[in-house]
């Protein structure tokens, strides 16, 4: 930033007297970071709308070990996502989830050196450190794929559920689950899952958007020309507040 | 006047005058595609206006079925085709869809994107000393996605089906279920997807009114010589902010029930004798959710009404504003009070009353702020030199209406009387007056006041005071009748009164106040023809013809992309200087330096004066973003 505004005599009083950034932010900054305080409040709503839901359906009584998923109760967590690739019939509760977690934790890392190497103007690792930022999306993009095709395609099993039909009520074998019908619980678990996982799962393929764009207009050195790596400081919020969210969203869904 | 001229006496800030450079503007980049918050801001008070004029033509219409229920509307058949019924009658279900989206209406796209969207954007720059908005790019696409929305809200007008027609607040199960009502099909779809792209809108232009004024203020410019109407569009853009995600959040949550088959505000129904497959959702889900928008919006709406008046009383009553920094705090007091009262709208739904209290009382609170504003107005305009310019009256018809409705709001506000007064034509009455004609009177105010800075010319005074009169009479006819009706008992949305023993008694008061209505849209062809009229034709502007304080006036009479050919001014004083005593004309312009108004100065300003040759060292680059 070239910054020359700083100059001010102490009798001249506040830093808020006009003809200079307060907060010594950019615009540019400053509008990301009211974004994201707006964006932090759809998400609240949804996660507000997941605890609603969820405490008015009766909560699992009973041990772990003997849970059987039903549409009577909200189920446990660890019993349902509990399935790891190429491990068929494997329990791993969380395993999964957890590296999914554990890669979109480490592009945060990832993020935090590409913004560093862009204070230093040093284009060369700003480059690498995108690029792995990128593939850290990407990464955890593709394991929601496969954790969504898993949910979505259900167990070997599948679990018996009432249904009312014309003639009354039927029970029928559901495997897997979308947005109607529900193996593992209630259908509201699965809409909610989906829903949940879904949106920030958009944020998260924009922001890795974003961040290819940024990556692009430093290989071509837009920035070097403009004198400022400064994008790469605000998709840089935007990534870590993505994954500040997934944080949330892991809690409410897999944890609580 | 010497005073309008502009006096800059430290031209050493402010050296890059990048903005400065040649504009060749050809029509597409001057008229349509613009970045300049100026015509950002004509573009959205001329769409706002075909919208406010739509919104009251459909109220007219449904004001006839409210009062003539046994007219002939075959005459409207040319217009309204099939939803003329065969006894030439208004269809019951497109009475419906005609409520939905007058409300829809006149709350989103007149009081909302009409108000904030023109005067945010057009005082913002010029009264803090800008050149433009921080990103004249997200504010051009903020208007083109609000474009966008209305041209979806628009053509949901004439779909077989009709429009949306679950009330504004589209609460489900009825929204939520095409086959319940011909209003929750393709038009409630198209309801919802305009509303997206209107939040997306309201999300650019709230983040750039926030950037802007924390960040372009001119040298001098601190935040307690804001005017007051900056102030109210600020806090304004932070309420959107906060509340319209929400919004979001639940229309999408809406969508995907209504299009996707999930449960998430379904629970146990039976339609036509046939029980629905949905479980596990709330309909009250969607009503907290839209009201932790729905609430703060009414202030989304009233702020910046409330701000332009400040502004308008106190330059036309030749005062400074009384308790400037109390309107401040009340203003402040008013923002965080709007996002922890919104149940109260909801006392009816099954809350526990206990929750009632505490939300009846937080809602009792808001009584004290505004109660500020109002005396704050009031002492203002008393012992003024009282200039009755159409915009003061205008204004003073805003504090009017602004006591009026804001009464009646203590009854609602209280949980026990809410139960017999929720959803009457008592509440119809209540957030008409408060919010709708309070706020329609603060957007005239302010087009009268800026008409000037905006084209150039002056609006005829004449007609503005005959425009102003009838409009005031005709809302009180309009809206206090409606008090009784609503204390009877009388539901809002309801078709016909006649069916109900009960309501027999009212027809009269009912024909009254549909011919009050009118009456009251006929009056604004006065200044339709006025506004039109006179941007091209009007008497040419002087440079300050309110002779007022703040930095817009200081422009040139038609300021081009960047507001000031030279440098900004800078600011010395707060925007209130007026009368001061000892001051030779009533009023001081904010860039005039105390150094200058020696004979007028309190002794605490002289000291400020030594303080001002120091403000040549600032530099100010305006390059750096």
């Amino acid at each position: 930033m070239a910054s020359t505004a700083a100059v001010t005599t102490e009798a001249k009083g506040s830093i808020w007297n006009g003809g200079q950034s307060p907060l010594k932010v950019s615009y540019g900054k400053l509008m990301m970071w009211f974004f994201l305080l707006s964006d932090a409040f759809s998400f609240s709503a949804l996660l507000i709308t997941y605890g609603m839901i969820r405490f008015s359906h009766p909560a699992y009584q009973g041990a772990v070990a003997d849970f059987v998923p039903s549409q009577e109760y909200w189920p446990i967590p660890e019993m349902v996502y509990n399935a790891v690739p190429f491990l068929h019939g494997v329990h791993a509760p969380l395993v999964f989830v957890g590296i999914m977690t554990f890669i979109l934790i480490l592009s945060s890392v990832t993020m935090v050196l590409a913004v560093e190497a862009g204070h230093r103007m040093d284009r060369k690792n700003v480059e690498k450190w995108m690029l792995w930022t990128i593939v850290g999306g990407l990464t955890f993009l593709g394991c929601q794929a496969w954790e969504w095709a898993h949910f979505i395609h259900g167990t070997d099993g599948g679990v018996v559920a009432k249904f009312l039909t014309v003639d009354g009520w039927v029970d029928r074998t559901v495997f897997g689950a979308n947005l109607t019908v529900n193996q593992y619980g209630p259908p509201a678990f699965a809409a909610l899952f989906f829903f949940i996982t879904g949106f920030h799962g958009t944020h998260v393929f924009s922001g890795v958007v974003l961040n290819f764009i940024v990556f692009y207009n430093t290989v071509v050195g837009t920035y070097d020309k403009r004198g400022h790596y400064e994008m790469v400081e605000k998709v840089g919020l935007y990534w870590h507040f993505v994954d500040l969210v997934w944080v949330f969203v892991f809690t409410f869904f897999y944890l609580v | 006047m010497a005073t309008a001229n502009i006096q800059t006496p430290d031209l050493a800030h402010d050296v890059h005058h990048d903005h400065d450079h040649e504009h060749h503007d050809n029509f597409i980049t001057k008229y349509i595609f613009s970045t300049d918050h100026k015509m950002i801001a004509k573009q959205f008070l001329i769409t706002g206006i075909f919208w406010a004029l739509l919104g009251g033509i459909l109220s007219v219409i449904f004001r006839l079925q409210l009062g003539f229920p046994d007219m002939q509307l075959e005459w409207l058949r040319p217009f309204l085709g099939k939803w003329i019924t065969e006894q030439g009658k208004i269809d019951p279900e497109f009475y419906l869809a005609l409520v939905t989206m007058h409300g829809t209406i006149m709350v989103f796209f007149v009081l909302t994107a009409g108000l904030s969207g023109t005067f945010s954007n057009f005082l913002i720059p010029l009264q803090i000393g800008a050149r433009d908005m921080a990103s004249g790019f997200m504010n051009m696409l903020s208007y083109w996605f609000f474009f966008l929305s209305s041209i979806i809200m628009l053509s949901s007008l004439f779909i077989e089906t009709g429009p949306a027609a679950g009330g504004w607040v589209v609460y489900p199960p009825l929204s939520a279920l095409p086959q319940a009502i011909s209003g929750s099909q393709l038009g409630m779809t198209m309801w919802l997807v305009a509303m997206v792209f209107f939040i997306v809108s309201t999300l650019l232009g709230g983040v750039n009114y926030i950037s802007t004024v924390i960040n372009m203020r001119t040298q001098g410019m601190s935040f307690s010589k804001l005017p007051l109407t900056i102030w109210a569009f600020f806090l304004t853009a932070i309420i959107g902010l906060l509340s319209f995600p929400v919004l979001i959040a639940a229309a999408l949550l809406l969508v995907f029930d209504r299009s996707f088959g999930t449960s998430f505000y379904l629970s146990e129904i039976y339609i036509g004798g046939e029980a629905l497959p949905n479980m596990g959702g709330s309909p009250i889900l969607y009503q907290h959710l839209f009201w932790f928008l729905g609430h703060p919006e009414v202030y989304i709406v009233l702020l910046p009404a409330l701000g332009i008046t400040s502004e308008i009383i106190a330059t036309n009553s030749r005062k400074p504003i009384f308790g400037y920094r109390a309107m401040i705090g009340s203003m402040l007091g008013i923002t965080i009070l709007s996002f922890i009262v919104w149940a109260h709208h909801m006392f009816v739904t099954g809350m526990n009353p206990f929750l009632g209290s505490i939300f009846m009382l937080l809602t009792l609170i808001i009584a004290v702020p505004s109660a500020v504003k109002v005396f704050n107005y009031l002492t203002t305009l008393w012992k003024g030199n009282l200039v009755f310019t159409p915009a003061m009256l205008f204004s003073i018809g805003l504090v009017s209406f602004f006591i009026s409705g804001g009464l009646t709001g203590i009854f609602l506000g209280n949980a026990a009387i809410d139960i017999q007064l929720h959803d009457t034509y008592f509440v119809v009455a209540h957030f008409h007056l408060v919010m709708g004609s309070a706020s329609f009177f603060g957007l005239m105010a302010g087009v009268y006041h800026w008409f000037p800075k905006m084209f150039g010319r002056m609006m005829d005074a004449k007609l503005g005071y005959i425009h102003f009169w009838l409009t005031f009479v005709g809302v009180y006819m309009v809206f206090f009748p409606m008090h009784y009706i609503g204390i009877a008992g009388f539901p809002r949305r309801y078709y016909s009164f006649t069916n109900f023993d009960a309501f027999n008694s009212f027809t009269d008061l009912n024909a009254f106040v549909s011919i009050a209505a009118i009456f009251t849209l006929g009056a604004q062809f006065i200044f339709l023809f006025n506004f039109f009229y006179s941007m091209f034709k009007g008497r040419v502007a002087p440079a300050n013809p309110w002779r007022s304080t703040t930095l817009e006036w200081t422009t040139p009479i038609n300021p081009g992309h960047g507001n000031w050919p030279g440098a900004i001014p800078t600011v010395y004083r707060w925007p209130y200087d007026y009368s001061k005593p000892g001051a030779a004309e009533d009023f001081i312009p904010q860039h005039i330096p105390y150094s200058q108004t020696k004979e007028s100065n309190l002794p605490h300003e002289n000291e400020l004066i030594k303080l001002e040759n120091e403000g040549d060292v600032v530099i100010v680059n305006e390059n750096k973003h």
